[in-house]
């Protein structure tokens, strides 16, 4: 370029020339490709979490439904050695297991629909008859028509996924069949038949381990947000709770159930004292307490934002007037940051719901079918009866698995929708 | 005794406690002769914390002490004679008998032994319950009443009150500290254990991973762990990236500078569900739908023997779901970006994207750095994901279509199998955890650090 003379008055640039429209153009489209990328960055996105739920609404809405089968039953044929009374008694389950119920309900079957290349019946269904024996004792004495879960076969037949297509067809036409709302998916536990599973077991296994892990993470993280934020002095050991707290919040989840693993179950001594295991394994217990060390790094930085975004002006009217320290925080600091406190917990609640990893070491993943009575005994949660349903390979399961993580995401969606809601109703402008 | 029952218990002394302690103080305050030091209300506080504390805690350590006075004494029983001597299968039998014992009408044992021990360890277990639960209710009896005698006019009670609950503050805010010792002693401890038997160099820079066949005689040779650092470095850092970066960054910035204010409102919350979905579930879809999906698009590539457990599948479902975390990261770091400076920008001529990608992103670039290396700690902590869609063959690899094994997957594929706890194998998975806590550490703290310095050039 030629330098231009120290004097010479530079001309205005000619916008109107070829070149610099030219150039204008070229910029202005490199300004509308640049804002595509990023409203197709966005649109994508999206579209892979609607493709997501497209694929679990459209592989899971069958799981809530369930084929039932006529079965026609001769119970005085059946001759089992029981007395009507005995169904009431507690004994019952071990008495009916002790007549053989299961073989005669599958030779009721065979008798009703002879011998098929498939099984009709689901393996659960002797457990159906067993329950309507026990609520209607009187059925010893009569023949009755039972509906009974069918087979997968049958049923993925019916859905024209199987083999057994046309039998069950020729079933269905025969009236035999039905199709209807499987109330078992919500009332039953695990099986090994997927017509007969349910999240009953997992859900409740979910809710013990989740009231254990409230019971420790919230009065534990909103007690040292207060101290963290309200009467911690300035020193190396604040500074080091502060550390710890930062760090927990970003160590990965399965490390806790490394932690859960070694601490509460393994033994170990202390000052030669043999302690432990702590906690029962595979129990909602040893899950709570593991999954409340995981969220309460969480519970506690969203409670010290609550907390700071108390005016102090408040604290200072509340000393003023007399209220001592302790008076300050818990009569007008605390009522005041609760909505933003909840808001967190309920975060921090809804990860933990979700949460699998960590669970899986500390052995909750066992196969239960009967569903937890209390906090030690055995248990599943939700999330890791999905992972455990997903390693099945038949279709029956990939319709059930789809359909508990279907449940698992509305209460999720609930949950983070009920604390956007907190927040908004309670969101204070100082 | 049932624990909820003797917890109910406490907490009913607990509530006589403050009622007369209250009652007692204002029939002190009544008199008239002496001025109450404290509220009645407080002196009720006081006798209530000293009925029930004494009394938890003796509960918290019976709790922990129970469990091995029972199994002694069923160990005295003469059946525990025929218990096997192996300890892992002896506890699986106690185990068997406390569950018969506890639930008597619809468990039976498949072993006779452990059918015979269900009664001792029932009776056992009552005997151990009752004291524990008789000793406790007794303590808070005794305690409630003797500060409950010491009530008077004089007493300091909102004090001592206001002490203890600053000492529980302090103790609550304590356990922060210990859980990360307990995760960092415990993990030490077992990885000490592990480094006995493995040389440490065999484990860190061997590149032979294979603990289904371990020779006793030199473990280390097959637990070499670089090819899990190679595929988690792979999965969570390279392909998860390439799909988070781009798209949380114009995701991000097409939501703070271009989209009108509604569309902000709805697009922001919708991205953010995708952090908000379990990673079970995304998991789930990448084996179902995506693996199945990538593996068709690489026999059509020429790879006619692709895995369906391929790295590409699993680090393209965990970039997903990074998305949002690099999206919030970068919002945040640009909108700390000085006003002055984008508007300075726009006010010479430049267009928007050119003022983004000349002004506002290289000065939130530390900020951005920062969200990323977050974003990578995540990514190589995540478990589900690759547990359910990556495969367990070790392989150094460049090739996504292949199959590659990470660190999280790994240690869930030692520990959920039938081990013993001493095992070099087991103990592996708390090495590799060791090493997972390390990293991610030092990202974390590699990333605030970034943070901090660059919001002392703005402020």
């Amino acid at each position: 370029m030629n330098k231009p003379a120290p004097d010479a008055v530079r001309a205005p640039t000619d916008w109107k020339t070829d070149a610099m429209q030219k150039r204008i153009r070229r910029r202005y489209a490199r300004e509308r490709r640049f804002k595509l990328f990023g409203m197709l960055a966005v649109i994508l996105s999206a579209a892979f979490l609607a493709f997501l739920l497209f694929t679990m609404v459209t592989n899971g809405w069958r799981g809530f439904t369930r084929t039932e089968i006529a079965l026609p039953l001769d119970f005085p044929a059946m001759a089992m050695q029981i007395e009507p009374a005995q169904l009431a008694t507690p004994g019952a389950n071990l008495a009916l297991s002790g007549a053989e119920l299961e073989g005669k309900v599958s030779n009721a079957a065979l008798a009703a629909y002879g011998p098929q290349s498939v099984p009709v019946l689901s393996d659960a269904a002797w457990l159906k008859v067993r329950e309507a024996l026990k609520a209607d004792p009187s059925l010893l004495g009569r023949k009755a028509t039972l509906w009974v879960p069918a087979s997968t076969q049958i049923e993925q037949g019916l859905r024209g996924n199987d083999a057994a297509a046309p039998l069950a067809r020729k079933l269905y036409d025969a009236g035999k069949l039905h199709t209807g709302f499987n109330t078992g998916f919500f009332g039953d536990s695990d099986s090994t038949d997927p017509v007969a599973v349910g999240i009953w077991g997992a859900f409740k296994g979910s809710l013990l381990t989740m009231a254990v892990t409230f019971l420790i993470a919230f009065p534990i993280g909103v007690l040292s947000a207060i101290y963290l934020e309200e009467y911690a002095p300035k020193n190396r050991w604040t500074d080091l709770i502060e550390v710890s707290i930062n760090n927990l919040a970003a160590v990965p989840s399965i490390i806790f159930g490394l932690l859960g693993l070694a601490v509460f179950l393994g033994s170990w001594s202390l000052f030669g004292v043999r302690v432990g295991p702590l906690l029962p394994r595979s129990a909602a217990l040893v899950g709570g307490v593991t999954l409340a060390l995981m969220i309460m790094p969480v519970i506690v930085i969203a409670s010290r934002n609550a907390i700071k975004g108390v005016p102090p002006s408040i604290r200072d009217a509340a000393l003023g007037i007399g209220a001592s320290r302790i008076q300050v925080v818990f009569h007008h600091v605390l009522p005041l940051a609760m909505p933003g406190i909840l808001t967190g917990t309920i975060i921090g609640m809804a990860r933990a719901l979700g949460e699998t990893a960590p669970l899986l070491l500390i052995g909750m993943r066992a196969f239960i079918v009967t569903p937890p009575g209390g906090f030690t005994d055995p248990a599943t949660v939700l999330p890791v009866q999905i992972f455990l349903w997903s390693d099945e390979v038949s279709r029956g399961f990939v319709e059930k698995t789809s359909a508990a993580i279907l449940v698992l995401l509305v209460f999720l969606l609930a949950m983070n929708g009920l604390a956007i809601y907190l927040r908004n109703k309670f969101e204070t402008r100082w | 005794m049932n624990p909820l029952a003797l917890l109910f218990l406490i907490a009913g002394l607990g509530l006589i406690g403050w009622l007369t302690g209250r009652a007692r103080a204002l029939r002190i305050d009544r008199g008239g002769a002496k001025r109450l030091h404290s509220l009645p209300s407080q002196h009720g506080w006081y006798v209530a914390t000293w009925a029930v504390l004494p009394a938890l805690l003796f509960v918290a350590v019976w709790a922990s002490l129970s469990p091995s006075l029972v199994r002694d004494a069923v160990l005295e029983h003469p059946a525990a004679a025929q218990l096997p001597q192996f300890e892992f299968e002896r506890d699986a039998l106690l185990a068997e008998a406390k569950r018969v014992a506890e639930h008597p009408d619809d468990a039976r044992a498949f072993d006779p032994v452990a059918q015979q021990l269900a009664a001792p360890t029932r009776a056992a277990e009552t005997r151990y319950n009752w004291m524990g639960g008789a000793i406790a209710i007794l303590l808070a009896f005794s305690c409630g009443l003797f500060a409950w005698s010491r009530v008077r006019a004089q007493l300091k009670a909102r004090n001592q009150v206001e002490r203890i609950v600053m000492t529980l503050l302090l103790v609550a805010s304590l356990i922060a500290i210990l859980t990360t010792l307990g995760i960092f002693l415990s993990l030490l401890w077992e990885s000490l254990r592990f480094f006995e038997q493995v040389p440490i160099t065999d484990f860190l820079f061997g590149t032979h991973w294979s603990p289904q066949v371990i020779e006793a005689s030199n473990p280390g040779k097959s637990l070499g762990a670089v090819p899990l650092f190679w595929g988690t470095f792979f999965i969570g850092a390279v392909i998860a990236m390439l799909v988070a970066i781009p798209f949380g960054l114009m995701s991000a910035i097409y939501l703070t500078q271009y989209a009108a204010p509604r569309v902000r409102a709805w697009m922001k919350p919708t991205l953010e569900m995708l952090a908000g979905v379990p990673t079970v579930v995304y998991g789930y879809f990448a084996a179902l739908t995506v693996a199945p999906a990538v593996r068709d698009l690489a026999v059509m590539l020429g790879m006619p023997f692709a895995s369906s457990e391929s790295a590409l599948a699993a680090g393209l479902v965990m970039g997903v779901m990074i998305i949002p975390f690099v999206s919030s990261m970068a919002d945040d770091s640009i909108a700390a970006v000085p006003t002055a400076m984008r508007d300075g920008s726009l006010a010479m001529g430049a267009t928007h994207s050119e003022t983004i990608s000349r002004v506002l992103l290289p000065a939130a670039l530390p900020g951005v750095v920062a969200g990323v290396l977050l974003a990578v700690s995540r990514a190589i902590g995540e478990t589900m994901i690759v547990v359910m869609a990556a495969s367990g063959a070790a392989n150094i690899t460049l090739n996504p279509f292949e199959s590659a094994t990470t660190v999280t997957k790994q240690i869930v594929d030692l520990l959920t199998g039938e081990a013993e706890f001493d095992s070099p194998k087991t103990l592996a998975a708390f090495a590799l955890g060791l090493t997972l806590f390390v990293i991610t550490l030092l990202l974390n703290i590699v990333a605030l650090r970034v943070v901090k310095k660059y919001r002392e050039a703005y402020e």
